[in-house]
């Protein structure tokens, strides 16, 4: 069970995904960026071109950070770095995958259903 | 069933048969009772699972709605705004809040969506062309986000509960099902066995033990019969001899006519 102090501060949203996700998601205020020495920004635009590397950076940065409660990822991004995904275990943040605008959702690739269903042993 | 030795160390009387027999009774009741509850667990985990599918389902639909509603900014504005809305994001306006929620003794973590309406960094994006489009797009994107929120939030719970339900209930239930099933039943069974065929054993013996005294008796009932049988015939012979004798000499008769001599005086 998740103690107290380990969501009580978590107020943001952050998302990584294609830049259509992200411009609408920032559209609907969920985008807060930092100043200062360690400038920190809760949103990543994945594009075809980007590398994986980055995308697992990001990935860890974002699931470290003890500010955010969820982690909206595109499903096709999430595609990518899907072992990643299948290891991270915590409840906070909680990572959701949704759908772009190319890539419907495919609930069979869920990690977080995956796992629920392997916890059941089915 | 593993053999004679595995059972319960009890000392083979109708008492703790009966003791015995209670006991495998209320380990099946048992046992059928925790198989029940670990189904119904079951059951409900699959309801939340389906219920968190079709809120995905649900979400696909949203998701859609609200990328059409960008590229209608898309094409209002005449270009991508993307990159002018990244740079221009500051502070979030959408923001959540983690709290717990009680549900049937379960603590579970949910979200909250709620937004600080004093800051607005978008105030010029879409500034020269399409701002109505730029600001329906923030109202679809921000219902859809709502969305995305309530899901997160059954996602966490589903987590959660998929773990607590699993640790402490389903395990358990099912580890003492698998018990009951292959452990304790079977040694109860075992034991009854043992103290019937005990019993049983005990039956024989007394039984052999009856007949054996009965024959004993007749044995000596008989003995004596014979005693006696023999005792009489011997009587019943010296009884002829006596008659033998007394016929030989038997006491005068005074009144037998036999002449007496005259007495003088």
């Amino acid at each position: 069970m998740a103690a107290p102090s380990s969501y009580k501060d978590r107020n943001f949203l952050a998302v990584i995904g294609d830049e259509d996700t992200v411009t609408g998601l920032l559209l609907a205020g969920i985008g807060h960026v930092t100043t200062g020495a360690n400038a920190t920004r809760n949103f990543l635009v994945v594009d075809p071109k980007i590398e994986i590397e980055k995308i697992e950076k990001a990935f860890d940065e974002m699931t470290s950070r003890k500010d955010i409660g969820i982690l909206l990822i595109n499903q096709h991004v999430a595609e990518r770095i899907r072992y990643k995904i299948d290891m991270y275990t915590a409840a906070f943040p909680a990572v959701l995958e949704i759908p772009s605008k190319d890539h419907p959702y495919d609930p069979e690739k869920d990690s977080v259903l995956k796992r629920v269903k392997k916890l059941f042993g089915e | 069933m593993s053999g004679a030795g595995n059972r319960e160390a009890v000392f083979p009387t109708r008492q703790s048969l009966g003791i015995m027999k209670a006991k495998l009774k209320g380990a099946e009741t048992g046992h059928s009772l925790l198989k029940r509850k670990s189904e119904a667990l079951t059951k409900r985990f699959r309801d939340i699972t389906r219920r968190i599918d079709e809120a995905k389902r649900k979400m696909g639909r949203v998701m859609q709605i609200a990328a059409f509603s960008l590229a209608e900014v898309t094409y209002a504005t005449g270009g991508q705004i993307g990159y002018q809305v990244q740079e221009s994001v500051k502070a979030a306006r959408f923001r959540i809040r983690s709290k717990q929620e009680n549900v049937s003794g379960v603590q579970l973590p949910a979200f909250e969506s709620y937004i600080t309406e004093e800051n607005n960094d978008f105030g010029l994006t879409g500034l020269g062309r399409g701002g109505q489009q730029v600001q329906k797009c923030r109202d679809v994107y921000g219902k859809a986000v709502e969305t995305l929120v309530e899901l997160a939030s059954l996602q966490v719970g589903i987590l959660v509960t998929a773990f607590v339900i699993l640790d402490d209930v389903i395990k358990i239930v099912n580890r003492r099902v698998a018990a009951i099933e292959h452990v304790i039943i079977p040694r109860t069974e075992n034991t009854i066995k043992y103290i019937n065929s005990e019993l049983d054993e005990l039956d024989r013996e007394e039984f052999y033990r009856l007949k054996k005294v009965k024959n004993n008796k007749k044995k000596a009932l008989d003995e004596a019969e014979a005693e006696r049988a023999k005792l009489k015939e011997q009587e019943s012979e010296q009884e002829g001899e006596k008659l033998t004798i007394s016929g030989s000499d038997e006491p005068a008769d005074i009144l037998a006519d036999e002449e007496e001599k005259d007495v003088i005086f």
